[in-house]
């Protein structure tokens, strides 16, 4: 039914989509398989029409279809169910799932109509229960996905693409999931399906295709039969030079950060561990697993129970710390608790670096200063010339280029920006440094200097808590590594004895191997 | 992203180094300049007269004062509506009976403590509260006038007799410029100092530049929002004094508008509303503007209403001159 061959798409610097095919029969859940970074997102961007393919052709049903934009991808009969839930809340059921194709007469909506066919289509779906006039924004997520579905299935969609519809759901959520696409494919409509839980593909799928660096790996693998160690090498070993700096040799310092059952609703549960002095420590896990949010409860960006503990202190949060069980020694750490964190040597760079850290517009020397501006200043009064010259030392240090501490940060190569957020918690002695996805965006020669940048850090005695969507950077650049699967530590230990391999069964399979 | 196994290039080394400060406010030079062509053009006798110049800078004096408040909030990513009903307000409960009996020196406290309170209000509002600027500050702009209406009794309070030097700050003149003038200098040069040269300052780009990272390095954005909101009210006080001395009298009628002027003048003066760009200079350099040509149109005996649609035009051509602007220096 879809024939995809050949597909390259180039960004600026990277080639995301590197020659991918892929072929759908109509009537069946075709899984997509790939670690982060494969290409799996651009290549269901190319589909919904949202990204144009550079080179390669695309069939639908036999005839050339190139989506030209979603319109037109709609039109083809292809609709897309992305992981980030594309609904507006503040409309009503009906009104989402019509969007875009409203039941109108001369411009005028009518309600009632749209009311009742939006009952049918959830109805179909199994869940009457919902109600049309509902606001979005007023439902659970389960049903946010349902409502999604609806959207979907009201266009006629031929082929639906699902983008990880199981992360935001419960197990028996799930298998209604598994109940709607068994019925839509009964009726011949096609599904890719996006996952990385192995026990969901080999429930629902039919065929597997795997993306490795942008290209196909193995195409149409039966979804039921093929050892999941098969699948597991065809993702790993991927063709990178990754150059680590080698570990310290002597063994790390006192305890910088201990951390005591930490748990935040619907994120992670009972994290415990500790990061010493000199000493990476590495999460390793998949998007949603819970990695990001503890290192914002870490900082005290987001709530959550159970203590943070820096240099042997129990972490107050701005007069906020309220005991949660009586019995118990849980603490509530609000949100605003950064403040504190930074008093006590704490340090973030964080995921999204242009939308979290940087100011894009001011100079170099402005971002790395801005955490730490009151240590050149006297009643408020900046001493400009120290300030700028300790920018340019560490500018120096960490070797950003180019060497004008006053040019824009937003002119820099992703790679020194990252080097800029560093800088930042190189100023008034750090103890401990968060660091969340820190090579995101950059190249590879860039990502070695980085790497040798963090391993240095640690070396002068900062304790550094890593995190990565990519296996072997975990593995390659921290000490002890802890592995995270749907909000839980499944295994904690020294980083030399695991391997890309075992990792990425352990998150996908949810065995501590 | 992050597709790792391929170099990427350096990204393209721009030669945008930062602006100087002359080009950077070249335009509206060049627009000030032009005015001040037409005024020469049109009545050579009367614009350029040392009279004439006072009477301008008399003119801008209290908008001016709050404008560098507006500059602050507008720079952090804020907006505050309620500077005219506040200076209003503040003017109106420094020239009560009650306040007047302890003299001038209270009478200025007064107006300077009721503008920042109103503002720490509205900064409260904003910072802790979580309400939209606007509507904080707009529920403020009512509100004010509203108690200033019934302080006043709608009266229009004079400023007692032996109370002159409330009135002295117009009336004397250092080198033939008034008093309130060297006020409006004052704030504009502090106001400077304190947008360029402290970290309060720093903190105010980042804040309304990307909140998000200012929260992240350790900055208490909620705090610091609330602090620029007291300043744009304790502009608003001393706009108060001023405003009291050019005209005698307190009043809930003073300052009508000021918060469309204030915000336009910012913008004119190349301030984002977004936030986390603009510069003083510019604001001043943008309220001159729109008071030249208030002076101009009366000069020449024109009707007021065209002064407005001149003014209204004169926003959108400036805004439209820095989006170009800012094309050319973003790639």
């Amino acid at each position: 039914m879809l024939v995809m061959r050949g597909i390259v798409k180039q960004f600026p610097g990277v080639r995301a989509l590197d020659g991918v095919d892929l072929d759908v029969r109509a009537g069946e859940v075709h899984c997509l398989l790939g670690q982060n970074g494969a290409g799996k997102s651009t290549l269901i961007k190319v589909l919904a029409g949202a990204h144009r393919p550079d080179e390669g052709t695309i069939e639908l049903n036999g005839v050339p279809a190139a989506p030209a934009g979603p319109v037109d991808a709609i039109r083809l009969g292809i609709a897309t169910i992305y992981q980030e839930l594309d609904l507006v809340d503040g409309l009503t059921v009906a009104d989402n799932i019509f969007l875009g194709h409203e039941h109108a007469r001369l411009g005028f909506t009518d309600r009632r109509a749209a009311n009742r066919a939006a009952g049918e289509v959830l109805t179909r779906l199994g869940h009457p229960e919902i109600r049309p006039s509902t606001e979005v924004g007023r439902l659970p997520p389960a049903a946010k996905q349902i409502v999604s579905m609806a959207r979907a299935l009201s266009r006629e969609a031929r082929l639906i693409v699902m983008d990880e519809p199981s992360a935001a759901l419960a197990h028996d959520e799930v298998a209604n999931l598994f109940r709607i696409i068994r019925d839509l494919t009964a009726r011949g409509v096609a599904v890719v399906y996006i996952s990385h839980r192995m026990e969901e593909i080999r429930e629902i799928g039919d065929r597997v295709t795997v993306l490795k660096d942008g290209r196909t790996i193995a195409v149409g693998l039966p979804a039921r039969d093929t050892p999941t160690s098969e699948i597991v090498s065809l993702m790993t070993g991927r063709d990178v030079e990754y150059v680590f700096p080698p570990r310290a040799a002597r063994p790390p310092g006192e305890e910088v950060l201990r951390v005591e059952d930490l748990s935040s609703p619907g994120a992670f549960a009972g994290v415990s561990f500790s990061v010493r002095a000199g000493e990476i420590v590495g999460l390793a896990g998949l998007v949603g697993s819970g990695r990001s949010e503890i290192l914002e409860a870490v900082y005290g960006a987001r709530r959550a129970t159970g203590q943070v503990l820096v240099g042997g202190r129990p972490v107050r949060r701005a007069g906020l710390l309220r005991s949660v069980r009586r019995d118990g020694p849980l603490r509530a750490l609000r949100r605003g608790g950064v403040v504190e964190s930074v008093r006590l040597g704490m340090g973030l760079a964080p995921e999204e670096r242009k939308a979290q850290a940087l100011l894009l517009d001011q100079s170099v020397t402005a971002n790395i200063t801005l955490g730490g501006l009151s240590g050149f200043a006297r009643l408020g009064w900046l001493d400009r010339a120290r300030e700028r010259a300790e920018a340019t030392r560490l500018a120096e240090a960490l070797d950003i280029r180019p060497r004008d501490p006053e040019r824009p940060v937003k002119t820099l190569s992703g790679g020194n920006q990252q080097k800029a957020v560093l800088a930042r918690w190189l100023l008034g002695g750090r103890r401990l440094l968060l660091l969340d996805e820190p090579t995101r965006g950059v190249d590879v020669g860039a990502r070695a200097e980085l790497y040798t940048v963090i391993r240095r850090l640690a070396e002068d005695g900062i304790g550094v808590l890593l995190v990565s969507s990519e296996v072997p950077e975990v593995l390659g650049l921290a000490d002890r590594v802890l592995v995270l699967r749907e909000g839980t530590v499944i295994h904690q230990g020294d980083a030399r004895d695991l391997d890309e391999h075992r990792v990425l069964d352990m998150i996908m399979n949810g065995r501590a191997a | 992203m992050a597709e790792a196994g391929r170099t990427v290039a350096e990204a393209p080394a721009t030669t945008a180094a930062p602006r100087s400060f002359e080009l950077r406010h070249l335009g509206l030079f060049v627009a000030l300049a032009l005015l001040v062509g037409v005024g020469l053009l049109t009545r050579p006798a009367a614009f350029a007269t040392a009279d004439n110049l006072v009477s301008i800078l008399s003119l801008a004096a209290t908008i001016g004062v709050i404008t560098v408040g507006a500059t602050f909030v507008i720079i952090g990513g804020g907006i505050d509506l309620s500077v005219g009903a506040v200076m209003a307000l503040a003017s109106v409960w420094a020239t009560t009976v009650a306040t007047q009996e302890f003299g001038p020196v209270v009478m200025a406290i007064c107006a300077i403590l009721v503008g920042t309170g109103a503002g720490l209000v509205n900064g409260l509002l904003v910072a802790y509260g979580r309400l939209v600027p606007f509507i904080a500050t707009l529920a403020m702009l009512v509100a004010a006038r509203g108690l200033a209406q019934r302080m006043s009794d709608r009266r229009t309070q004079l400023v007692r007799t032996d109370n002159q030097a409330i009135v002295d700050l117009a009336t004397t003149r250092v080198l033939g410029v008034p008093l309130l003038v060297y006020v409006f200098a004052l704030v504009v040069v502090l106001g400077w100092i304190l947008l360029n040269r402290t970290t309060f300052g720093r903190r105010t780009y980042a804040v309304g530049g990307n909140p998000e990272a200012a929260r992240l390095a350790g900055i208490d954005v909620r705090r610091h929002t609330m602090l620029l909101y007291a300043l744009s009210g304790l502009c608003c006080g001393i706009a108060a004094i001023l405003i009291m001395a050019r005209t005698t009298t307190g009043s809930s009628t003073h300052g009508d508008l000021y918060e469309l002027d204030a915000i336009a003048a910012v913008i004119i003066g190349g301030t984002l509303l977004t936030g986390g760009r603009g510069t003083i200079v510019g604001s001043i350099l943008g309220l001159l503007i729109f008071t030249i040509i208030t002076n101009l149109f009366i000069l020449n005996g024109l009707n007021t209403s065209d002064q407005l649609i001149a003014k209204g035009l004169i926003i959108v051509v400036a805004v439209l001159l820095q989006r170009r602007n800012l094309k050319e220096r973003t790639p």
